[in-house]
């Protein structure tokens, strides 16, 4: 982040404003004197949008900015409580102490430290005599100590923090001199359950300072109301704060690689691309290669290191890696030593990355809101365009590429909606609340619904959270002599013992970390003795090393390493000799395409006219697939049916995304197996489904004992949804992350996992007793929501399912077509999660059997 | 991804099938409910119930559901009825802690009582049961013998122990199979010794792999028979896997 570089003069970014009232500005706005001398000493001028945010912040008006990377968005969010800071009176000496004026929110802790650095050169060289300090998980006991005595005049902190001082005795007296809160990256927070954390939070500081004045910093949106609403009280519903937004900048420079190589049919390797990267990167002066997982980061970087026959300074990073590792790296990329960076999201927010001035993006973009974002990290000024190079990772890819550029330069926007709050998060902050002060059920009701995703919030739905937290809110109502909180008889509801506020601080927040064990090296104890621990590599999830049998051979960390097996919390590896790494560990999808991505490529096939701007391999192969079967149009379902090696298959081409595509595909098979058609399995791809069965589906639908209408009806998202639902795997783990932001759980702390499986009650033997016994109680419903909105896009299933009515093409083809080919080579490579483990474990046990039959 | 301890609920008509196997001689009747039965001198044997674990949590208040004692009642119920046993032996570690017995909810009450009514029952002590379970009948023992076997709550240290037949390790095993991984709660024998699963709807495993069972069994012929929804799956000790 940087304060300003634009010099004054004509402006490069256009601004416009909506509000009801909006202030006649027009570059008139005051600045102080100070404030001038030092912009003019800089040869800068504040831009139209910072004057437009001042000016708002003056008339008491909250605001929302939507600014491209480098439009010097944060100045504009800081300005006003600068100037206002600046002009104070100086305390009377012996007087009462001053609050906060400001807080400032960010989604990750190294913002805010950036923040610090950067707001300290323009306080302390026009001598404001403003602090400015951070509050994070970080900091030390003896500093909050003191914050909370001698609070700074601007805070800098996170939606975590910010819940815990909130939940805090003193909470009113900390934030009785608040004006102004100041909220970063605010697109990246609202749409998960930190953000609705925050929003629990925000409605508290609403009731403690009427008034108050919020400044939301976002990226592009698809729905900036959406915003506007939850930066202020929802009281009246539907209020909005002001909105300001700034136009991009000059236009990225994008496009796809071009390869002679052939372009893979599927997977995610993109390994045919690494010569054309390795060259881009020996072009260019610092190159971003930016991918979508883990271990496609990896495989990339090693394969780069394989070619990089000029030892060009490459490095990885992912958020997997050694804390210590990372900032190495970060290190030399603020150095400028490095000549390319292979890395995940862990990047993705607004950092200042030094001075890139290529970005490579590997594999699909998913989602045109994200290719946008990642684009902005190539030159942080907004009057040089940025360069980028798309490279896709197979022939869908090429499509969805293709989709991408031409939404990015259209502008077009699609972050994901913002949906209703989250229960389990309810249940916290209403714990918090208890800690604070004694609530009443009526007023803490109707302040939590000043909160935008809390705004319809039924009553019936909060008593019920409310008994959750008292005593776990069930029908038998054996817990009230071990009440967390307690009605009492002036009608408030207070925490029944001080241990109650240590436990809510211990559990607070929302994030909820798949376990993760760590790598460490093992040092040779001789053959069969036993393992030593080396060096720390980093951390891996626990649900992959699950599949590893000591010997099995995985890439982390640049390397190919030997699992050689797991001692309490650490896994324990060697270097492996091979070049190929035996587990491949693909775990992608993780980004569904955007339903605005998805209508694009949906059109693109169908307009052939169009083609023309694809490669020629992938055109190619698009005329083969008209010539042989059908193109899907772009509201249209194309099924095909054909039969392969003595089963039958049938793909199907939605292109609403794999979650979407599983949960398809496990409603169809369902029903498949209701009229007969004995389904074997399934796979989905981000684009296509395919079913194989024993009967024979072309056939059946032939003779009328198979209708695709019925099959695809609309009514499989009720009954047949919750029968699966109840049985789904997904469910469990969905159910694991509301117990423990619930606080049905407790949080498993760093050191304190050692306790073993017997302590703990797992989880999943929870849900199975609570669903036999209390289906329908508020944790399970909130279970269930977040399993329909998250894990299972069943909402993009509904829509997709009502768009194809009426309007599914079938052909029964002899056999395979060019477009199924990329599904059906992913049959084998992708496990069918939540099929019977019974079928395994009878396998095994029979594999025996045999054994001792002929053995 | 893991599964989860728990094996899914019996479905359907069939009674499930029962694994018979010997013990220093004895047969023994494998339930996969987790269950063993004594044919021979018509003994129902169950291990660490942990009765009102939910309550005994509720109490650092965290609200795990209260229908944990219900759960584990009903269950040992249907495979009461199904073997219709003259003694019942609860193997140790029948109530969480000293208090429970006396948190017992009434209709819950009622039902550990009707399932005693006709037959003898056996509370041998464990390590969270010492004493007598308050207000309750039965006998309670720190072991008994039942022909060549001895039961008791918590295995004796060492291989030497023929015929013992034991709980409070809460036994699991975990194989993995076409890249996906199976843990299940098992009975785990050698033929010498049994060690039979946890029963209690809040009861974990424990591998049988970890070093808690070091020196317990005769690796050769170790044996999980690990619970399933109708069957058991008996699988040997070179196919399992620690973790």
């Amino acid at each position: 982040m940087t304060l300003g570089r634009t010099p004054a003069g004509p402006y490069l970014a256009g601004v416009t404003e909506q509000s009801e009232h909006a202030p006649d500005d027009s570059g008139q706005t005051f600045l102080p004197p100070a404030f001038q001398a030092w912009f003019e000493s800089r040869g800068w001028a504040p831009r139209p949008h910072q004057r437009a945010i001042l000016s708002k912040a003056r008339a008491g008006q909250s605001a929302l900015l939507i600014a491209p990377t480098g439009a010097g968005k944060t100045l504009a969010g800081f300005l006003p409580s600068l100037i206002a800071l600046a002009g104070r009176k100086p305390p009377r000496p012996g007087g009462p102490k001053r609050g906060i004026h400001t807080l400032y929110i960010s989604p990750l802790k190294a913002l805010a430290v950036d923040i610090e650095r950067n707001l300290a050169r323009p306080v302390a060289e026009m001598r404001l005599g403003i602090t400015v300090e951070t509050r994070t998980g970080d900091t030390p006991g003896h500093k909050r100590q003191r914050q909370k005595l001698a609070p700074p005049d601007i805070l800098l902190t996170t939606p975590e923090q910010l819940a815990l001082l909130l939940a805090s005795k003193d909470a009113a007296r900390f934030f009785a001199d608040l004006e102004t809160v100041v909220l970063d990256e605010l697109h990246s927070l609202v749409t998960s359950k930190r953000g609705h954390l925050l929003a629990l939070g925000l409605a508290r500081l609403h009731r403690l300072r009427p008034g108050l004045v919020t400044i939301g910093l976002s990226a592009t949106v698809a729905d900036p109301d959406g915003l506007r609403r939850w930066l202020v009280p929802q009281s009246p519903p539907g209020a909005m704060a002001g909105l300001v937004e700034v136009e991009g900048g000059a236009k990225p420079v994008i496009r796809i690689l071009e390869s002679e190589e052939r372009i893979p049919w599927s997977g995610h390797s993109a390994r045919y691309a690494i010569a054309d990267i390795y060259e881009e990167i020996r072009r260019n002066r610092t190159t971003l290669i930016f991918v979508n997982t883990r271990s496609q980061a990896e495989m990339v970087f090693q394969e780069l290191w394989t070619i990089n026959e000029d030892s060009l300074p490459i490095a990885l990073h992912h958020g997997s890696l050694d804390v210590s590792r990372r900032r190495k790296v970060e290190k030399a990329m603020e150095t400028n030593s490095l000549r390319a960076i292979v890395a995940t999201s862990t990047l993705d927010l607004g950092i200042d990355w030094g001075d890139v001035d290529l970005v490579i993006h590997v594999g699909a973009p998913k989602g045109a809101s994200r290719l946008a974002q990642r684009i902005g990290r190539s030159n942080h000024r907004m009057d040089e365009p940025s360069r980028a190079i798309l490279v896709p990772a197979n022939r869908f890819e090429v499509l969805e590429c293709r989709a991408a550029l031409d939404a990015n330069y259209l502008g077009a926007q699609d972050t994901p909606p913002l949906g209703e709050g989250a229960l389990d998060v309810l249940a916290q902050h209403v714990l918090g609340m208890a800690c604070a002060e004694p609530f009443r059920a009526d007023e803490l009701y109707d302040e939590v619904r000043l909160a935008e995703p809390y705004a319809r919030l039924p009553r019936e739905d909060f008593d019920r959270v409310v008994a959750f937290v008292a005593t776990g809110g069930y029908a038998l109502r054996s817990y009230e002599r071990f009440a967390r909180i307690r009605q009492t008889a002036d009608g408030t509801w207070r925490i029944s013992h001080p241990s109650v506020a240590q436990q809510y601080r211990l559990n607070v927040g929302t994030i909820i970390e798949s376990p993760m064990l760590t790598v460490r090296l093992a040092r040779s104890g001789g053959r069969g003795g036993p393992l030593r621990g080396g060096a720390v590599l980093g951390q891996v999830e626990e649900y992959f090393l699950e599949q590893l049998a000591p010997g099995d051979t995985f890439l982390f960390a640049g390397k190919v390493l030997r699992f050689e097996g797991i001692r309490e919390n650490e896994c324990f590896v060697s270097p492996a000799a091979d070049t190929e790494a035996r587990i491949p560990a693909y775990a992608g999808g993780k980004f569904p395409l955007s339903t605005y991505l998805a209508s694009q490529v949906r059109a693109m096939l169908a307009d052939p006219d169009s083609w023309s701007k694809l490669p020629g391999q992938v055109a190619g192969w698009l005329r083969l697939q008209r010539e042989k079967s059908l193109l899907p149009d772009r509201d249209n379902l194309l099924i095909e049916t054909f039969p392969r090696a003595g089963r039958h298959y049938m793909v199907c081409y939605p292109f609403e995304g794999r979650l979407a595509h599983q949960t398809l595909g496990m409603l169809l098979t369902r029903r498949l197996e209701r009229i007969g058609a004995r389904p074997l399995g399934f796979v989905a791809t981000d684009y296509a489904l395919a079913v194989w069965s024993l009967g024979d589906m072309g056939a059946m639908a032939g003779n009328g004992r198979l209708s695709w209408a019925a099959l695809f009806e609309e009514d499989m998202l009720g009954d047949d949804l919750e029968a699966w639902l109840d049985e789904s795997f997904m469910l469990k783990r969905t159910f694991r992350y509301c117990a423990v932001i619930a606080g049905l759980i407790e949080r498993r702390h760093p050191g304190k996992e050692k306790t073993g499986r017997q302590v703990t009650v797992s989880a999943d033997l929870i849900y199975d007793v609570l669903r036999t016994h209390e289906p329908d109680h508020i944790l399970l419903k909130a279970t269930r929501a977040d399993a329909a909105a998250g894990l299972l896009d069943v909402r993009r299933l509904g829509e997709m399912l009502q768009r194809i009515r009426g309007r599914i093409v079938h052909r029964a083809l002899d056999r395979i077509s060019p477009l199924a080919v990329p599904v059906m080579l992913e049959i084998g490579r992708e496990r069918v999660e939540g099929g019977a483990s019974d079928a395994l474990l009878a396998e095994i046990a029979d594999e025996l059997v045999h054994e001792a039959a002929n053995g | 991804m893991a599964d989860m301890t728990a094996p899914p609920a019996s479905r359907g008509p069939h009674a499930p099938a029962c694994l018979e196997l010997p013990v220093a001689g004895e047969t023994m009747l494998l339930d996969p409910s987790g269950v063993a039965v004594l044919p021979e001198s018509r003994a129902l044997l169950v291990a660490d119930l942990h009765l009102e674990k939910g309550s005994a949590f509720a109490g650092r208040r965290q609200y795990l559901p209260p229908y944990d004692t219900r759960a584990t009642l009903l269950r040992l119920a249907a495979a009461i009825a199904r073997h219709d046993p003259a003694i019942v032996v609860c193997l140790g570690d029948s109530f969480h802690d000293a208090k429970a017995a006396a948190r017992l909810p009434g209709e819950d009450l009622v039902l550990l009582s009707s399932l005693m009514t006709g037959r003898d029952w056996i509370w041998i002590s464990g390590n969270h049961d010492p004493d007598a379970p308050a207000g309750l009948a039965g006998e309670t023992v720190s072991e008994i013998c039942l022909g060549p076997l001895t039961l008791r709550h918590e295995p004796s240290a060492g291989g030497g122990s023929e015929g013992e037949v034991a709980g409070h390790l809460h036994p699991g095993a975990r194989v993995v199979h076409r890249g996906r991984s199976v843990r299940r709660a098992c009975f785990a024998t050698d033929g010498r010794r049994m060690i039979l699963p946890a029963f209690g709807a809040y009861t974990g495993c424990l591998n049988i792999l970890d070093d808690a069972f070091s020196g317990l069994f005769e690796k050769s012929s170790l044996r999980a028979c690990m619970l399933g929804g109708e069957r058991l799956f008996s699988v040997a000790a070179s196919r399992l896997r620690r973790g």
